[in-house]
């Protein structure tokens, strides 16, 4: 008799162990699924863009292509990136290697690869084209691989490379965009919720310039020199006869080879990139604009396409209503703005 | 009120004038001469740099192997060049095929108006072959071309076998993004000449050539290669082309800045720079490289097969290869590197060279002065020419005083006519049109009359006619009517003046060197003559200053410059094949010295005579 009832205890010890266990881990999964809404975005672009054209600024071009190489590396598809390059160096009669770009002496990388996709290619890549993709303000015409379809939940980033001054940065030898141009085209992409966070990393002499003037809220700015100093490129080549790559980004390639899908580095890793020792210039950010903390927004974040999956075996409630930014319910009818009339 | 348009104020200014005119006149003299040997003083010269942002530094990687092949092939060419006693035109088709070139040939055929005792030709017949190497991927629009001369004897034999072993080496390459064009011209300046008529389909020179068949797009820039030993120890860089035409100063750069990547020793001028700048010696090494290039550019004659392209601008340069003694020899295939290295980076260029001077003068290969820095030598020496006009013109304004004798005053006042200036004006210059036409047309005459060959002939016809004209002045007082009044040679004076300041002015801004060499010897003479000046000893100085005399004095110089000094008989010689080489020059190539000394600076010159003799 007291061997039953010990059983009996002993069952009903781990069956209320499992209760409590089973209760903990489903209050564990409403959280993991408020957290899995907490970054804020569920899609990733990228806008891509090399401003100068000519043989003797293959630097730039060879800039661009690695920053996409990575990009797409870390699973942005080429639909969800913009990819601006004004002068075609793999197919320049003077490249001694046709149909490659090569990003490290030696050739040891060639960021050409054979499954590039140029959006926008040699006199596309102007200021007004670059202005029209950020607002979506193209003709119907358009195809959509050269426009920029994100929504108010899209990460996207933004590169710009090639010769930039105090304030503008020079498109195709002929035009210039300025940084207040460039704020406006934010603060319009911004009220049109066209991003959610967007990451602005330029590459070009005094490029700190380009963002002093940005005042749309979630955006986050990282320069490759401050005002007055200049950016200056890293190696040449002699079989190719040119400047390979500038020393940002070369040694944000080498940064971002380490990171992979799954990684946690954080934004304050990728601010410690090419210091004075190693750039000779000062590389500048800006997070001011930015709600979250840098530290805890990911490379991944930005650079990567990363799809969440959490596997589980419970259900979880999601018919209660999810609070959007303005306060309004969703529920499923169509908002109508105040003062319009149906 | 103003300056000039207060009367006491401009009579101050007007006395002023009047009182120091003499002295400016001279310190402005001394400040010419003296800021142009200042030129060549190192502090007042810039370093040269690259200004073509698409050719930037020297970063390329040269991989020419096969130097000692090259020298084979100009063995080859030699003894084939023996063997057809001329161009031998069927064994360079066949080696520049086998290189995988397209390669045509033009020939062409001149008589020259003499014979041409220096190079010993008349009748001048000849063939051109030219490979066009097309760039694998580009299109036909642009070219560069490399050309080697086919010369007499044994010269320049190993420029044509470089030129063939890099032709083979280029064509492996898949870089080129312009034709390249290897060109072996015949009768080295009327070859090229007869080439580049045909390509740009010009005949200015009434050559006979027959078409190019093959073309290449428009010529960017272009090397001459001379290189006559296996051998060398430096590598001399020549830049004056034709009319003192210099290519742009980015190609002087370019080659010099390969010179010293590579490590080779590079000149200009022949002459190895220094670097005591402070020392008395490197400065007057600075100067005589400098005055070297100021003769040569003033004498308007191409001093390389590259002089003739400039005209076309098309950028150009020679490369020659010198031999001389010492330790340390460079051989064929760093020659070769170098090229391949200034190929290439002339492969980068987007646009003509344009971003550096076109106008300079070179006192060594790394330093430089611009036409900003050399143009105010200039400029003082043609002020004084505008001093001595506006004298003039104040005399001339000004009323004579009063005197008693009522006849003196009316003769004073007499303004001169129109005749008794146009006169020796039209009599000048019908002396300079027959020092022009004169030597080429009558030299059978001269030659049945007198035992002379034609070149002689040519010549002395040319000296007689020029001091025939010294015989004029007495002439022209008879046609006026009457002596000349006293105002009329100061109207003629002025009128002098003011032409040869024009004249002067025009030739300084196309070529500063002639410009300022005429300058030097021709403003003192129009300075200071006048009819009152003791006759025999100015006569004996205009003469010396004359422009005659001027280019005599000038081959010496040039002589002497050179390391080669020459006695005075054998300066003589040279400076007649000087005179005729100018003669042919402008008849074969179109230089423009003869013509302007001829028709422009004689008969000025003659207007100072007859004002010397006016009375």
């Amino acid at each position: 008799f007291l061997g039953e009832q010990c059983c009996t205890m002993k069952i009903l010890t781990l069956l209320s162990l499992l209760a409590t266990h089973l209760s903990a881990s489903s209050v564990n999964i409403e959280e993991n699924a408020g957290q899995f809404f907490s970054s804020g975005h569920t899609n990733n672009w990228a806008v891509l863009v090399c401003t100068s054209r000519f043989w003797f600024n293959y630097r730039h071009v060879a800039n661009t292509l690695s920053v996409y190489r990575s990009v797409k590396r870390l699973g942005i598809p080429d639909s969800h990136i913009v990819l601006m390059l004004a002068d075609d160096m793999a197919c320049n009669h003077r490249n001694p290697k046709p149909a490659t770009v090569f990003s490290h002496k030696n050739m040891e990388l060639n960021v050409y690869g054979d499954d590039v996709e140029v959006d926008y290619r040699g006199y596309e890549v102007t200021v007004e084209n670059f202005l029209r993709v950020l607002t979506g303000r193209l003709p119907p015409s358009t195809p959509r691989s050269k426009r920029l379809l994100s929504d108010d939940r899209s990460n996207i980033l933004i590169y710009l490379t090639g010769h930039g001054g105090n304030g503008f940065l020079k498109f195709q030898d002929s035009e210039e965009i300025s940084n207040v141009e460039l704020a406006d085209a934010f603060e319009q992409m911004w009220q049109k919720r066209r991003y959610n966070e967007l990451l602005f990393i330029i590459d070009t002499c005094q490029g700190a310039s380009m963002y002093e003037r940005f005042y749309s809220p979630n955006l986050m700015a990282l320069a490759s020199s401050q005002v007055g100093e200049d950016s200056l490129s890293h190696q040449p080549d002699l079989a190719i006869g040119v400047h390979l790559m500038d020393r940002y980004t070369f040694y944000l390639l080498e940064f971002l080879e380490d990171i992979h899908p799954s990684s946690k580095a954080n934004m304050n890793d990728l601010f410690k990139v090419c210091p004075k020792s190693q750039c000779v210039s000062t590389p500048g950010h800006r997070t001011d604009l930015f709600l979250r903390d840098p530290g805890s927004a990911l490379i991944t974040d930005f650079f990567g396409s990363v799809r969440k999956v959490e596997i589980t075996m419970e259900t979880i409630n999601l018919t209660e209503p999810i609070q959007q930014v303005d306060g309004s319910v969703s529920d499923g009818s169509s908002v109508v703005p105040p003062g319009v009339h149906r | 009120m103003g300056l000039l348009s207060d009367p006491n104020r401009r009579r101050a200014l007007i006395s002023l004038l009047t009182r120091l005119n003499a002295p400016i006149c001279v310190v402005c003299y001394m400040a010419g001469v003296a800021w142009f040997m200042g030129l060549a003083f190192e502090p007042f010269t810039l370093r040269t740099y690259m200004s073509e942002n698409a050719m930037g530094s020297t970063m390329v990687e040269e991989r020419f192997p096969a130097g000692e092949r090259a020298l084979g092939t100009g063995r080859e060419f030699s003894a084939h060049k023996k063997k057809a006693g001329g161009m031998p035109v069927d064994w360079l088709v066949k080696t520049m095929q086998s290189r995988g070139l397209e390669v045509f040939t033009q020939r062409f055929s001149r008589r020259l108006p003499f014979p041409d005792e220096d190079k010993e030709r008349y009748m001048v017949k000849g063939t051109n072959v030219y490979g066009i190497l097309r760039a694998p991927r580009a299109p036909r629009t642009e070219a560069l071309v490399l050309s080697a001369p086919c010369s007499p004897g044994d010269d320049n034999n190993q420029a044509v076998g470089v030129l063939l072993g890099l032709a083979q080496y280029f064509r492996n390459q898949v870089f080129w993004a312009k034709d390249i064009i290897f060109l072996v011209n015949e009768h080295d300046l009327i070859g090229m000449q007869a080439w580049l008529e045909g390509y740009h389909h010009t005949n200015t020179t009434g050559m006979d050539w027959s078409p190019l068949q093959g073309r290449g797009g428009s010529i960017q820039a272009a090397l001459s290669l001379e290189l006559s030993s296996d051998v060398v120890t430096s590598l001399d860089l020549v830049l004056e082309g034709l009319n003192g035409q210099l290519p742009n100063l980015d190609l002087a750069n370019l080659f010099y800045a390969f010179c010293q990547k590579i490590g080779v020793l590079c000149t200009t001028q022949g002459k190895l720079q220094r670097n005591d700048w402070d020392s008395v010696s490197g400065y007057s090494h600075a100067v005589q490289t400098m005055m070297l290039m100021v003769m040569k550019q003033a004498s308007g004659r191409p001093w390389g097969d590259h002089g003739l392209f400039l005209r076309y601008h098309i950028e150009a340069a020679t490369i020659k290869g010198i031999n001389s003694f010492r330790q340390y020899k460079t051989d064929a295939t760093t020659i070769g590197r170098l090229l391949e290295g200034m190929y290439r980076k002339l492969n980068n260029l987007l646009e003509r060279l344009h971003q550096s001077y076109f106008f300079y003068l070179m006192p060594s290969l790394s330093h430089f002065v611009s036409i900003g820095y050399y143009m105010p030598a200039f400029g003082l020496l043609a002020l004084i020419l505008l001093l001595r006009a506006l004298d003039l013109w104040i005399q001339l304004a000004t009323p004579p005083p009063r005197t008693e004798d009522g006849v003196a005053d009316a003769e004073q006042m007499s303004s001169p006519g129109v005749l008794s200036v146009l006169t020796p004006l039209v009599i000048s210059h019908l002396t300079g049109v027959a020092l022009y036409t004169l030597p080429i047309h009558f030299q059978e005459i001269a030659v049945e009359h007198f035992p002379v060959s034609e070149t002689e002939a040519v010549v002395l016809t040319a000296i007689a006619v020029y001091t025939a004209g010294l015989a004029l002045p007495h002439n022209t007082h008879r046609l006026l009517t009457g002596r000349g009044t006293e105002n009329g040679w100061k109207v003629l004076k002025l009128v002098a003046v003011l032409y040869l300041a024009v004249l002067l002015g025009c030739t300084a801004l196309i070529n500063f060197s002639l410009g300022f060499i005429l300058a030097l010897t021709l403003v003192p003479v129009a300075a200071f003559v006048t009819p009152d000046v003791p006759k025999a000893l100015s006569a004996f100085i205009m003469v010396i200053l004359s422009p005659a005399c001027t280019l005599l004095f000038s081959v010496f110089l040039f002589q002497e410059l050179q390391e080669m000094p020459v006695s005075f008989l054998d300066g003589w010689m040279l400076y007649l094949s000087v005179i005729s080489q100018g003669i042919l020059d402008h008849a074969l190539y179109g230089s423009l010295v003869y013509p302007l000394v001829a028709l422009l600076v004689y008969p000025c010159w003659l207007l100072f005579w007859n004002i010397l003799f006016w009375k």
